[in-house]
């Protein structure tokens, strides 16, 4: 079963981190990656731009437009993503309890399944 | 390319559970890895050669050709020592093999032990699916990639982890005669391979390769390597069964039509005979077993020329015996029987005996869409959309969400 592993980030609390922290989220990323690799779980991950570099396009009244910024103010954004496929629910949450983002006050990770995938020609 | 689409692609697919049979006998199962490589690099030369210079006896030569490799294999492998190497080659004469010359045992003793190699038991259920496909099914990395649409990659690293951990568990092969008692994990993961067929959580069509085909492939393989035995053969028949109406399960447009509503003349009357005479064949005598009983389940519908003629009460018998012979333990089997009872004593009971389920079970998958189709039976069109707005929003089935919308944009109209 395929899930998205969601990263939501608080800009402000990324802000904040000492370099030591920051050492340790990528190593922690770095060795994520490996282990869902070594074991086939891993199918993709991409680390997004921070939200001021985001532009919305949408239909206002009928006319399209393209704006500057996200599309809902908030707090926390979407960093980035990992699409994994695993046995089942339980192993998708333990996977994302070794993101090193799930031990970080501010930072979440939202595991949603896949309902509908095409990664193209394979 | 289909993996049978040409003769020659065909005969190796055929030929390479046997190839890894025998190598596996002779070296064990800790070197499966190393002898599953050696299989794929004997079928490559295949490939190569065979066009030009075909074999007389191609098993012989896939056999001679995969323990050379072998022994190339153990050689290179820094981590192994020369003593290993001379063990292979004592172990392994590299002179050329006459078909049927170990020991009697047949092709089916060899499907049925790669079988129970791969769905070892101590695998999670990815990896058993993964390596029965590519050691017992012979498709490629890329065609199981596709079947999943995952990345090659990680079907290739999920196999090699696979393969390394069967090593790992090492051990003694299982005697012919001792088979039943790891059949059960095969037995569930060639059921989880046509259900995933047919329901795929991730709603992906598999453009090149059937994994229902290869299902009921394997399991016809199980049961010729066990026909005495009658889970084997209930699989098989629950498998044609289900497949016999897999012409008549989408409309044009790739919707769902439940089973009520199925044109039954759609349904494959060549794959429903087979399961219904082996199903009248096998119950005699029997002990039931859950894969039969859900066969006989599946044969009685498959006799009805529609949902009022069925035998309902027949089938409530059978999912009651079901429940039993699986200690009561699978809420999906109770879902089913409260289907049935709602054909033998009414709506109103089975909604009765749904609420019970719910307290015992809550979120189980398909719970409300049950619910919804009893609730509008009954006219009672509120509650009914409500269930089914739930269902919509529970499942994981791309095809399955749409036929709930369907059913409820139809009746909010209805009711407006």
């Amino acid at each position: 079963m395929k899930y998205l592993i969601l990263m939501q980030v608080d800009p402000t609390v990324l802000e904040q981190l000492t370099p030591e922290q920051g050492k340790l989220i990528g190593d922690g990323h770095n060795a994520f990656m490996a282990h869902t690799k070594e074991r086939g779980e891993f199918i993709a991950t991409q680390a997004l731009a921070d939200p001021s570099q985001t532009k919305v396009v949408r239909s206002v009244a009928g006319v399209a437009q393209t704006s500057d910024g996200p599309f809902a103010e908030a707090k926390e954004y979407l960093g980035g993503f990992y699409l994994v496929d695993v046995e089942d629910e339980a192993r998708a949450l333990e996977l994302a309890h070794m993101i090193p983002d799930s031990n970080i006050d501010g930072l979440a990770l939202e595991v949603r399944p896949v309902m509908f995938s095409d990664l193209g020609d394979l | 390319m289909t993996p049978g689409a040409t003769e020659g692609g065909d005969l190796l697919r055929d030929l390479a559970p046997q190839v890894l049979a025998r190598l596996v006998r002779t070296h064990g199962t800790g070197q499966f890895d190393v002898c599953e490589d050696a299989v794929q690099d004997a079928l490559l030369a295949a490939h190569g050669q065979w066009p030009a210079d075909p074999p007389s006896d191609p098993l012989a030569w896939l056999v001679t050709a995969a323990r050379r490799r072998y022994v190339d294999r153990i050689r290179s492998d820094s981590r192994r020592r020369d003593r290993e190497a001379r063990e292979a080659l004592l172990s392994a004469p590299l002179h050329p093999l006459a078909t049927g010359a170990d020991a009697g045992l047949s092709l089916a003793d060899d499907s049925l032990l790669l079988l129970q190699l791969c769905c070892h038991p101590a695998l999670p259920r990815p990896a058993q699916v993964a390596l029965t496909l590519r050691a017992v099914a012979g498709l490629t990395t890329a065609q199981i990639a596709n079947v999943h649409q995952l990345p090659e990659t990680t079907v290739a690293q999920r196999i090699t982890r696979a393969k390394r951990r069967l090593a790992e568990l090492g051990g003694d092969l299982p005697r012919p005669r001792d088979a039943a008692e790891r059949l059960g994990p095969v037995l569930d993961v060639l059921y989880a391979m046509l259900t995933e067929a047919h329901l795929t959580t991730d709603g992906t069509p598999a453009r090149d390769t059937d994994l229902a085909a290869e299902a009921i492939h394997l399991a016809r393989l199980l049961h010729q390597a066990l026909p005495g035995d009658p889970e084997v053969a209930g699989l098989l028949a629950l498998m044609l069964l289900t497949e016999s109406r897999g012409p008549a399960r989408q409309a044009d447009d790739g919707s769902l039509i439940p089973l009520d509503e199925q044109d039954r003349t759609r349904w494959d009357q060549s794959l429903a005979h087979e399961g219904i005479a082996l199903v009248e064949a096998t119950v005699p005598g029997a002990a039931p077993g859950p894969y039969l009983l859900q066969a006989c389940i599946a044969a009685l519908h498959a006799e009805a020329t529609d949902t009022a003629s069925t035998d309902w009460t027949e089938i409530l018998a059978l999912y009651q015996v079901l429940e039993v012979v699986t200690g009561r333990q699978n809420p999906t089997i109770t879902l089913n029987r409260i289907v049935a009872e709602a054909q033998v004593h009414g709506d109103g009971s089975a909604l009765g005996s749904l609420d019970l389920l719910e307290q015992a079970h809550p979120g189980l998958p398909r719970l409300d869409a049950v619910r919804a189709h009893l609730l509008e039976r009954l006219g009672r069109n509120a509650a009914a959309a409500d269930a089914y707005r739930r269902a919509a929003r529970a499942t994981r089935n791309l095809a399955e969400q749409q036929y709930l919308q369907q059913r409820l944009r139809r009746l909010t109209q209805a009711s407006a």
